[in-house]
């Protein structure tokens, strides 16, 4: 039985009961079983950042994390994120700065700007380098989506 | 990859957790943040039988400053080291270190406790432990017992752990005699350092402990006292061949003595109280 674990969380807003295996990854549990495609599955070994999620309102990697780790806790994938309106800022300003190409990368790019722009993290690129060093991106080369990043935080300080 | 099959148990105590410990003798392994053992389970490194999930052992969590020292939770989150204020005051050489821990989704989870049992030679918390003099507080079947970080890593992945499990960790307060330093080189912010060095320095002795170079963080001894005597840094850099460097497809041996030098001259360089 220790290898079907009965859980009980909230993602997105709604109640969610379901029997796991104990193996299974949060994000696939996510992805697979609730449909929520939004968090991609990279290196599953947490260095590629595309399966970040927010678990009681701190970032997570979905990848490090158990299904069965989740029981009783708070998940906001970036459906939730984009449906409660929290991301749409930083979707605006990454449209408008070109911040993604292929895409693969951004679910994980903007809950990982959403939690550093959250914490008043500040403006300077160097900074906010540091902070997405956990998520890599293939396409832009970073500086667009510093620059998407860095327009939110000058506008909300304004 | 994924992990393979393995038994989920979440036990409610301290106790409960080393009784499973024991009674799967050997064939589980506790489970704290998972942010290193999970990847290892997953590139099946890592294929225990089963995993005891100490998350909900609210003993092992909190933060307590006492007269001389500070006592932290094995299950305390690197996150919430990186915002108490009892450990931003006391303890610089965390403040130096810890954003160069992963990164925030992973500070987030991952746990002191779950670092230094684990004892990835790559990983930073040993080397502090070391630098610092710390204490590692255990339990185990037979009860308690402290071990000083000097005894606890023994080997890559290795420690004194017998059938225990880390309750709490004992950092010194730092004194007015104090100084400390931390230097590490990654390819990238926040992956495992190539090479890395803590040192906390009292008065003019050193405790300077490497990570990222061998098989597990460790002090050279010769070099604590080259630097004592305040030797010329080539003189001191010499010692350095008393590490058995990592020779691997990052950095061949002679790469990683170099960096652990360069790293050295950095730390020192940025010396604070």
């Amino acid at each position: 039985m220790s290898r079907s674990i009965n859980i009980s969380l909230r993602v997105n807003g709604e109640d969610v009961r379901a029997t796991v295996p104990s193996r299974l990854n949060l994000v696939d549990f996510l992805r697979e079983e609730l449909s929520l495609t939004g968090s991609h599955v990279g290196c599953e070994h947490g260095v590629c950042g595309a399966c970040t999620i927010t678990v009681d309102g701190e970032t997570v990697r979905g990848c490090l994390m158990l299904a069965a780790q989740a029981d009783g806790k708070e998940i906001t994938t970036i459906e939730g994120l984009a449906e409660n309106g929290q991301s749409a800022k930083l979707q605006a300003a990454f449209t408008k700065h070109n911040a993604l190409q292929c895409g693969f990368c951004t679910p994980g790019m903007l809950a990982s700007a959403l939690g550093y722009v959250n914490a008043g993290g500040s403006a300077d690129r160097d900074t906010i380098r540091q902070h997405i060093s956990g998520n890599y991106c293939r396409c832009t080369g970073y500086q667009s989506i510093v620059n998407a990043i860095c327009d939110v935080i000058e506008e909300t300080s304004v | 990859m994924k992990a393979p099959d393995f038994d989920y148990l979440r036990p409610a105590s301290l106790a409960a957790a080393v009784a499973m410990l024991t009674e799967h003798d050997g064939e589980a392994m506790p489970l704290a943040g998972g942010q290193s053992l999970l990847p290892m389970m997953n590139f099946r490194v890592a294929t225990p039988e089963a995993l005891i999930d100490l998350a909900d052992l609210r003993e092992l969590r909190g933060i307590w400053a006492e007269s001389d020292t500070i006592r932290i939770g094995a299950m305390t989150r690197y996150a919430e080291l990186k915002a108490n204020s009892a450990v931003q005051k006391h303890i610089p050489l965390f403040s130096l270190a810890l954003p160069h821990i992963a990164h925030d989704a992973i500070r987030n989870r991952g746990t002191i406790g779950g670092s230094l049992a684990l004892a990835d030679p790559a990983a930073e918390m040993p080397a502090l432990m070391l630098a610092l003099n710390a204490s590692i507080e255990v339990e185990g079947p037979d009860g308690t017992r402290m071990l000083s970080a000097d005894d606890f890593f023994l080997g890559m992945f290795e420690t004194a752990l017998d059938g225990e499990l880390i309750k709490a960790i004992h950092i010194p307060v730092a004194t007015s005699e104090q100084r400390f330093g931390f230097h590490e080189l990654t390819q990238r912010h926040g992956d495992y350092a190539l090479a890395g060095v803590a040192i906390a320095q009292t008065s003019n002795t050193y405790r300077a402990a490497f990570f990222g170079v061998a098989d597990r963080a460790m002090r050279v001894p010769e070099l604590e006292v080259a630097l004592e005597k305040q030797d010329d840094f080539s003189s001191v850099l010499v010692h350095l061949d008393r590490i058995d460097f990592t020779d691997d497809l990052k950095a061949n041996y002679k790469t990683r003595q170099r960096l652990a030098g360069v790293a050295l001259k950095r730390a020192l360089k940025g010396m604070i109280a």
